[in-house]
């Protein structure tokens, strides 16, 4: 990608921001710059200080709670609080999402400051201005739809228009492709690109390196508070980008494969499913797939292809609009609810960790033994010690990184608790282990632990299906492939047989290789 | 372990510290009456009812539920409890079974509603707080029933003898000197650190001083109220219910977070309904205590308590979005309430100043605890 710095005055400049939180120094002196027109990309690992540095910019943290100066076109600027920094131009669009589901796109869009005349909302004015929004960027949707009925890819574009509603001339986007298919994240790309034509600077969060190194002009690391390197982007790669954050040289992401497969675990005979609670979904239609004792199945596709739905309906968890046949070491089962999963040996580590996996409040401990209460602590009547034993030694094998049991889950970084749901489902002794999506959103050491884990598991005699929707990682960990597209299995391969092209020519529907 | 347990604590020692100032203040303004004896034996009496209800209270807001019916489930179980008598001529133990058979009734129907039906709670038990009420006036014919049988009014009347009260004492601190001792075993057998010998004896000496200045206080004026009884002995089973039970883990993850509770095979609707019945049990065990303290069912019995019982879980640190909350700190909230009712009445307090306090009071905890939260 083109990507000289120009030699003009920038748009941003952050010099040696400095901050410190009880304990911790959350960052260093930190100084970092920002051209118009340019994509700057900032990655670490998780609590590198990424999303602090930009709350600093964000008037999140306000001028007075930290050190040195941050300049927006020549000018200091003292953000006292949110509305300042976006007065400057300033838009930050963060991992979480911030629409209101019930409301429509261009409600959303223009939510807290609706054009008015007296007190009255101009809706015209609205539905224009969002109309015209919708259209430069190029989003393709109905301004009058609620943002509810969107898939997630099309939400985060629409949350990205929102931020550029507000005449932005510093776009900041922390991990935007965490939730969007590959197309959708193409979709993204092209939209940035063309901000970048317009002179925007764009400060770029993302774990995916792949992505920074494709997209970025200039890239920052950062590592413990500290920025380590900034580099126009033709002189990295991801393995030094990986090692400037790290810390160390890490040669190995995916840990070698060569695991002997056992006999059938699982077994799925023309499952269909609708899940009648989310509109618009296609479900699961006639799948079929085995799973061994002691391999990876990785099941790759693009976001809203069923995977999760797959994964979900073989977990019990939508009762009564099942059909087709489950079958766990050789027996037919009929599989009802979570709890008869459960029983059956299935375990299913979800793909929203904080919605649907953890009670956040929660200590570690009340949270890793819950799918297994009565197994490691008791019946009806819970006994601590028993229950704290068996807690630790699964967590000391996934190396779980804190102080105490007791801490709420809430407190640990996203690697951590990944670690700690994880090690819910180990302490349920599973045949099979259900993992969607288990690395979004956390750290490349912390990914490469899961990595390691999984392949572990595999070889201590589990049979782990992966759904994941970064493909370099279906490719790496996975013994065979399966690929989904609108529901259906569109190809299925070994390992060594699928490569990158194949699996996105399956998951786009271009191609069909089930017959093998 | 910090962090959590850490504000857990300086919650805990906010309400206790809330509570001594409670009780300086009337002591000082009432000129020592407040804490005499015989009114000191009054006011656990009073926070008995309450704290009854905010036992049961406490499990069912845990799940991320709530109960406004509670008010008239004390009036209907106690006039169900004295029609047994009354009308039917059953004797003390059936009508005992009545009041809390009719409570644990309503409260499995109410949570069957919510929790199968998919009601909210706060519409179920509001439609429940104005229909129970009428039913009570409605087999009561308006009417004010007396209670008959004479143990049955010393259930709220009545004092264990001094030295039952002390014997009972003894009992209970050996159970509890076993109990610790007990863990300790089992942590060390785990290959958890044990306690010191310091820290097995600060856990069986700190709660036994305090059962034992209780007892004293009580004894000084004529043993330990019945009531005070029944609210202890139900609060020591609902905090073994709710601590060291895989129900009481069950209602916390609810509470915490339904889909990954649902997810981690918990049997949503059949837990979450099972703690509106024993709610609805307690709160005909409360009926019956308050029905024997007053000595007789009337129509209006219990208006107002659901308020009482609520606020007493708030103020003992539970959240209403559910998942946290304990049933000690259920029972010093009730007590906290009790308090505040026991000595502005003997000031002569105007009733709708009392009112206007109690209300202020609970808008004042949630504010203090979520401005607190905020600033961490």
């Amino acid at each position: 990608m083109d990507s000289q710095v120009p030699e003009r005055t920038p748009l941003l400049e952050m010099k040696s921001i400095g901050m410190s939180f009880p304990g911790v120094r959350a960052l260093d002196s930190v100084s970092f710059d920002l051209y118009p027109g340019e994509i700057h990309a900032l990655v670490g690992e998780n609590g590198a200080g990424k999303s602090t540095l930009m709350k600093t910019l964000g008037g999140v943290y306000p001028f007075g709670n930290y050190e040195g100066e941050i300049q927006i076109g020549g000018q200091v600027q003292r953000f006292h609080n949110v509305h300042d920094s976006a007065a400057a131009g300033v838009a930050i669009v963060f991992q979480e999402l911030s629409l209101v589901p019930e409301m429509t796109v261009a409600e959303n869009m223009f939510l807290g400051r609706a054009p008015a005349r007296g007190g009255v909302v101009q809706w015209d004015v609205i539905q224009a201005k969002a109309s015209r929004l919708s259209s430069n960027l190029q989003l393709g949707l109905d301004v009058s739809t609620p943002v509810g009925q969107l898939g997630i890819g099309k939400q985060q574009l629409v949350e990205i228009a929102k931020a550029l509603s507000h005449e932005a001339r510093i776009l900041v986007l922390d991990e935007p492709t965490a939730a969007l298919t590959d197309r959708e994240a193409q979709t993204l790309f092209a939209i940035l690109a063309d901000l970048r034509k317009r002179g925007i600077g764009i400060i770029y969060i993302s774990h995916r390196l792949d992505e920074v190194l494709l997209l970025s002009d200039r890239i920052t690391v950062l590592r413990d508070g500290k920025a380590i390197a900034t580099a126009p982007t033709q002189k990295w790669t991801a393995e030094t980008m990986i090692s400037s954050m790290v810390g160390r040289e890490v040669r190995q992401l995916f840990p070698a494969k060569n695991r002997p497969a056992g006999e059938v675990v699982l077994e799925a005979r023309s499952v269909s499913a609708t899940d009648s609670r989310v509109s618009g979904i296609a479900g699961v239609e006639g799948v079929s797939f085995q799973a061994r004792r002691g391999e990876v199945l990785g099941i790759a596709g693009l976001m809203g292809a069923g995977r999760t739905e797959l994964l979900m309906a073989l977990f019990g968890c939508y009762p009564g609009t099942v059909s087709g046949e489950i079958r766990v070491s050789g027996k037919d089962v009929s599989i009802e609810s979570p709890a008869d999963a459960i029983r059956h040996g299935i375990g299913l580590v979800t793909e929203d960790r904080k919605r649907t996996g953890l009670a956040l409040d929660h200590s570690i401990l009340t949270n890793v033994t819950l799918a297994a209460l009565p197994r490691v602590s008791g019946k009806y009547v819970t006994e601590e010690s028993r229950e704290i034993s068996a807690a630790e030694r699964v967590l000391q094998s996934l190396r779980l990184k804190a102080s105490s049991l007791f801490m709420s889950v809430g407190t640990l970084s996203g690697g951590n608790q990944q670690k700690v749901v994880l090690g819910k489902w180990l302490l349920t002794e599973p045949k099979v282990l259900l993992l969607d999506e288990p690395t979004r959103g956390i750290d490349v050491g912390a990914k490469q632990e899961i990595y390691a884990e999984i392949d572990a598991l595999a070889r201590s005699g589990m049979a782990v299906v992966l759904v994941s929707s970064e493909l370099p990682e279906v490719l790496g960990l996975s013994d065979r492939i399966m690929v989904m597209h609108e529901g259906r299995v569109t190809g299925e391969f070994p390992a060594d047989k699928a490569t990158p092209d194949l699996v996105m020519a399956c998951a786009t529907g271009q191609a069909n290789q089930v017959a093998s | 372990m910090k962090q959590t347990s850490g504000t857990g604590n300086w919650r805990a020692y906010g309400l206790v510290l809330a509570l001594a100032a409670v009780w300086i203040i009337f002591t000082i303004v009432t000129d020592g009456v407040f804490l005499e004896p015989r009114n000191f034996s009054n006011l656990m009496r009073q926070t008995a009812v309450t704290g009854v209800l905010a036992v049961g209270m406490v499990m069912v807001i845990l799940a991320g539920q709530i109960d406004l019916s509670v008010g008239s489930l004390v009036g209907i179980t106690g006039m169900a409890a004295v029609l047994a008598q009354a009308s039917l001529h059953w004797g003390l133990v059936p009508s005992l079974f009545a009041g809390i058979a009719v409570g644990a009734a309503i409260g499995a129907l109410q949570g069957a509603l919510t929790a199968y039906g998919g009601i909210p709670a706060f519409i179920v038990t509001l439609g429940g707080l104005l229909a129970w009420r009428g039913a009570t006036k409605g087999i009561s014919a308006g009417n004010t029933y007396p209670v008959e049988i004479r143990m049955f009014k010393s259930i709220g009347q009545s004092y264990l003898s001094p030295t039952t009260g002390v014997v009972l004492l003894v009992l209970g601190v050996a159970a509890l000197a076993a109990i610790v001792v007990q863990r300790n075993r089992s942590r060390r057998k785990h290959g958890l650190p044990a306690w010191s010998g310091g820290g097995v004896a600060l856990r069986i000496l700190l709660p036994s001083a305090i059962a034992a200045g209780f007892v004293w206080a009580f004894n000084r004026y004529a043993g330990v109220p019945i009531p005070f009884l029944i609210l202890i002995v139900v609060a020591l089973a609902g905090s073994f219910v709710t601590k060291n039970t895989t129900y009481g883990r069950y209602l916390y993850a609810i509470g915490g977070n339904p889909e990954a509770a649902r997810l981690s095979g918990i049997n949503l609707p059949l837990n979450i309904m099972a703690s509106f019945c024993v709610l609805g049990a307690l709160a005909g065990v409360a009926g019956i205590i308050y029905t024997a303290r007053v000595g007789a069912a009337g129509p209006d019995a219990g208006t107002l308590l659901e308020l009482d019982a609520i606020a007493a879980c708030v103020i003992g640190g539970a959240s209403l979005m559910g998942g946290r909350g304990t049933v000690m700190g259920a029972c010093l909230g009730a007590l906290f309430m009790a308090s505040l009712d026991n000595g502005m009445s003997l000031k002569n307090v105007p009733d709708f100043i009392q009112d206007i306090v109690k209300g202020s009071v609970l808008v004042a905890a949630v504010g203090v605890d979520i401005w607190g939260r905020r600033r961490r």
